[in-house]
């Protein structure tokens, strides 16, 4: 019956003991490691959503650059483009300028060397002109130096006057 | 991994040597009959010495100090008592009675089956019924149970102390040494056992008493596993302990529910009012049987264990033959490895079922 009848000393010590040991631990040891583990774990709970969190931010990220380097690709290529374009243009354009010009240059020559022409044709004119007249004169002198021929050439030009 | 191996080791023969030195020394001095059961209730029970080795005169013993409050403290030398006077009563029946009568401080007392006694007028104690009808004086003293309860606790103080220690140095990081050993098992406590069984937002107040709790079994489980001092007592395989224990956890339980559990034991609900006068009696019954099978489970498991250790080996001493160490031995030795599975069970079981209990006092309403 000993082994199944509660002994009041050991309650007693066993009542006290406990206790102490109750507040001791929950005072000394049990919050300071729970609130060390928890601490720890919403430490690691926390590093993980960051990780995940800069792994979506790096993958943004990424996709950004990419499309970053895509527009940057497609504005390099218009420009390009139309710097090509434009510089096409610029060179058929003074193609054609210099094209003009050329012609004008030419025509230009062509209308002086025309007028240069006439007035060197007209001034043979007149320098034939006078050496015709000249020449005329001299050739008259010439017949008219003697009565005869004074005379014969009147008579001549008499002739002529007749036959008209 | 190499330096676990080599305690088993260690610890096994320890084991073997000392089981087979009593055994000899057994075999040579005994000439009397070898009485079995009373050998195993003799180390199950509380004593007020703590026997080391040796018969029980010529043996080494720690005598403890007992302390009686009567009429004032005495404190005096439980030697008095083991090394007073022998003597032998007849009750009326005829049966014989053997106890301690104590000298010195002892005087005036006596031990009988480890308890102590006021003597009469005559200087004697009275039998009736196999028990003395003498008086008992408070009786406060620091048994072999009590010490080992004190060991005990101050183990516990030391592992839990310094586990705290580790993360105020450290502060929240990976564990070490003790603190990655013990870590696991606070989390399992607080975890598995108290989020599991009570309500999310409450249970962190409970944690603390159930951590208590399980170390507080898991290691006196221990301690009362080792064969020889400061180990080997029956602690939390005495009646008084776990009763405190269960009772700790049905104060628990009733000083934290609520209506809703007062409202589950008087008005069940869906239970026709016709069944009310079976039903509350039976719930009233419930609130106590349940702590009360806790009390049981822990001393029954924690005893038998110890009874089943002790008989294995007394098969030794009914033989008469160290041969029979052979046998009783590897017998022992296994079921000392069971009681260590044992040991953690019956811990984890206890905090488990007081989660469960206080669970059910704290838990609202759901209808």
């Amino acid at each position: 019956m000993d082994l199944v009848t509660p002994d009041f000393g050991l309650l007693f010590w066993t009542g006290l003991v406990f206790c102490l040991l109750l507040f001791v631990l929950t005072k000394f040891a049990w919050k300071p490691i729970l609130n060390m583990v928890n601490e720890r774990e919403k430490k690691i709970e926390d590093a993980l959503l960051l990780a995940e969190k800069t792994k979506n931010e790096m993958l943004e990220l990424k996709a950004e650059n990419d499309k970053i380097i895509k527009e940057a690709n497609a504005t390099r290529d218009a420009i390009l483009k139309e710097a090509k374009e434009a510089a096409t243009a610029m060179v058929d354009a003074a193609k054609n300028k210099a094209k003009i010009e050329s012609q004008k240059l030419v025509e230009a020559a062509h209308q002086s060397i025309q007028s240069e022409k006439s007035a060197a044709i007209a001034e043979l004119k007149s320098h034939v002109a006078t050496l015709s007249l000249d020449i005329a004169e001299k050739v008259v002198r010439g017949e008219l130096a003697s009565d005869d021929k004074q005379k014969a050439l009147a008579d001549k030009l008499a002739g002529d006057i007749n036959l008209n | 991994m190499i330096g676990f191996k080599i305690v088993k080791a260690l610890a096994s023969f320890i084991f073997i040597i000392f089981v087979s030195l009593n055994a000899q020394a057994s075999v040579e001095k005994h000439e009397e009959e070898f009485n079995v059961s009373e050998m195993i209730m003799h180390h199950v029970k509380d004593a007020h010495e703590w026997h080391l080795w040796g018969d029980e005169h010529e043996g080494k013993s720690i005598y403890l100090p007992v302390i009686l409050s009567d009429n004032g403290f005495k404190i005096f030398s439980s030697y008095n008592f083991y090394h007073g006077k022998e003597e032998e009563v007849k009750d009326s029946k005829g049966n014989s009675y053997h106890y301690y009568k104590g000298l010195g401080p002892a005087d005036g007392y006596a031990l009988f089956h480890e308890k102590v006694y006021k003597l009469n007028e005559n200087g004697q104690l009275s039998f009736k019924d196999d028990h003395p009808e003498n008086t008992k004086p408070l009786d406060l003293s620091i048994t072999k149970n009590v010490l080992s309860l004190f060991i005990g606790a101050l183990l516990i103080l030391v592992l839990m102390l310094s586990m705290a220690r580790f993360y105020k140095k450290n502060g929240p990081v990976a564990p070490k040494g003790i603190a990655k050993f013990l870590e696991p098992f606070v989390i399992l406590i607080r975890d598995d056992i108290a989020k599991e069984n009570i309500d999310h937002h409450k249970y962190h107040k409970y944690v603390p008493y159930l951590l208590t709790i399980f170390f507080f079994v898991w290691i006196n489980n221990l301690l009362g596993l080792i064969p020889i001092f400061p180990g080997g007592a029956n602690l939390t395989g005495n009646i008084t302990v776990t009763f405190f224990l269960a009772l700790c956890t049905l104060l628990v339980t009733l000083l934290s529910s609520n209506k809703n559990y007062w409202k589950h034991i008087f008005a069940t609900p869906g239970v026709p009012i016709a069944l009310m006068p079976i039903m509350i009696p039976i719930e009233i019954v419930g609130i106590f049987t349940k702590p009360f099978a806790l009390m049981i489970r822990l001393f029954a498991n924690m005893t038998a264990g110890h009874i089943i250790i002790l008989a294995l080996i007394s098969i030794i001493f009914i033989n008469k033959s160290a041969a029979w160490g052979a046998l009783s031995v590897p017998m022992a030795l296994f079921i000392s490895c069971l009681e260590m599975l044992v040991a953690v069970l019956q811990a984890y079981l206890f905090a488990l079922l007081s989660a469960l209990f206080i669970g059910a006092a704290v838990e609202e309403a759901h209808h």
